[in-house]
């Protein structure tokens, strides 16, 4: 079982009732076409209605988790960054 | 369809009709199941071990629905002699290569997703499964179309292997359009539909459609009469081994 020439692909599937993709996993494929069809196969089992990508893992830049401090501290020491922080004044609705 | 004017007489032959048709169709279904479970453990990569899975489960359920309107499902496959079957003869014929599986799956879901394309439009007994069954095999014809044009228009050797498994298997598919009893089709117009299919899918492919053999004294219809190929006993045997040394027995 050798998968040479196979390159690997992340799997996205949006669910039927589901508002965004989510990712589901990775296959190895020759191609997007046959990675779509295995993605279906391996992580929808068919049900119908549902949208999935199939992105080239190659194609995918991640945060680095050396990065992390500078990448994602500031937003958790500066508390007026985040919504909660803030009073609702009386009489707004539906905010 | 046997012709004749006592209504009683016509009613019952229906009746036995249908259970003739959905045994054949059943048997159909069973038997290429069975086959594609053999690859399990040994496709060429893991991805194509769950397709195979896949079909192979499409085509057991489907011949649980047809085996169940004829009789009990499991004694319908497991204590069944060999020439009680009323499969095709090319669903039986034996893996071969990987192209070997594709060519008998391209000829086979062709055939069964035009069948069921008809049976789905018409009223009859069949009609409820067939519109379910026509977008299993929808599937399943696609993913073998892939395969075809992939392994066709691949690398010399696996043209090659293709073109052979092709070749291979052509004698087998003059079966497909002999009239079944009981099944509500136009067998010509199925058989002008299939011939363009495969005819297109290969000539993309870079393959030559096959010439030679479709019909003759042991390809017409002979697996629907219960005339099987040599394989198909040995198939049969690992099939029923354990049902047949524990008669009875639940699981």
């Amino acid at each position: 079982m050798t998968s040479d020439g196979w390159p690997l692909w992340e799997v996205f599937v949006r669910s039927r009732r589901g508002l965004s993709h989510t990712h589901a996993g990775s296959l190895h494929a020759p191609d997007a076409e046959m990675a779509l069809r295995n993605a279906r196969d391996l992580y929808t089992r068919r049900s119908e209605g549902v949208s999935i990508w199939v992105v080239p893992s190659t194609e995918i830049t991640a945060s680095s988790p050396d990065e992390k401090d500078p990448f994602f501290e500031p937003a958790a020491d500066k508390p007026y960054r985040h919504p909660t922080f803030y009073d609702i004044p009386e009489g707004v609705k539906h905010l | 369809m046997s012709e004749t004017t006592d209504t009683t007489a016509t009613t019952a032959t229906t009746g036995t009709a249908i259970a003739q048709a959905a045994l054949a169709l059943g048997d159909d279904a069973l038997v290429l199941s069975h086959r594609l479970g053999e690859w399990a453990g040994n496709a060429p990569v893991l991805e194509e071990e769950v397709a195979l899975a896949n079909i192979a489960l499409d085509l057991l359920g489907q011949a649980r629905v047809l085996l169940s309107l004829v009789g009990d499902e499991d004694e319908l496959a497991y204590l069944r002699e060999e020439r009680d079957f009323r499969n095709i003869q090319l669903v039986e014929q034996p893996n071969g290569d990987f192209a070997h599986t594709i060519a008998r799956q391209l000829y086979f879901s062709t055939y069964q997703r035009l069948l069921y394309g008809q049976l789905a439009t018409g009223d009859g007994p069949l009609s409820g499964l067939a519109a379910k069954a026509v977008k299993e095999v929808a599937y399943h014809q696609d993913h073998a179309e892939h395969w075809t044009l992939r392994l066709g228009d691949g690398t010399t050797e696996s043209h090659t292997r293709m073109q052979r498994a092709c070749d291979a298997l052509w004698r087998y598919t003059g079966e497909l359009f002999q009239p079944v009893e009981g099944l509500d089709v136009d067998h010509d117009a199925l058989q002008t539909a299939w011939l363009d299919s495969i005819t297109s899918v290969l000539e993309q492919a870079t393959l030559t459609v096959p010439s030679g053999p479709r019909t003759g004294a042991w390809r017409a219809g002979a697996g629907r009469q219960g005339l099987h190929t040599e394989p198909f006993g040995r198939m049969l045997a690992e099939m029923q081994h354990l049902h047949r040394s524990h008669p009875g027995a639940t699981w």
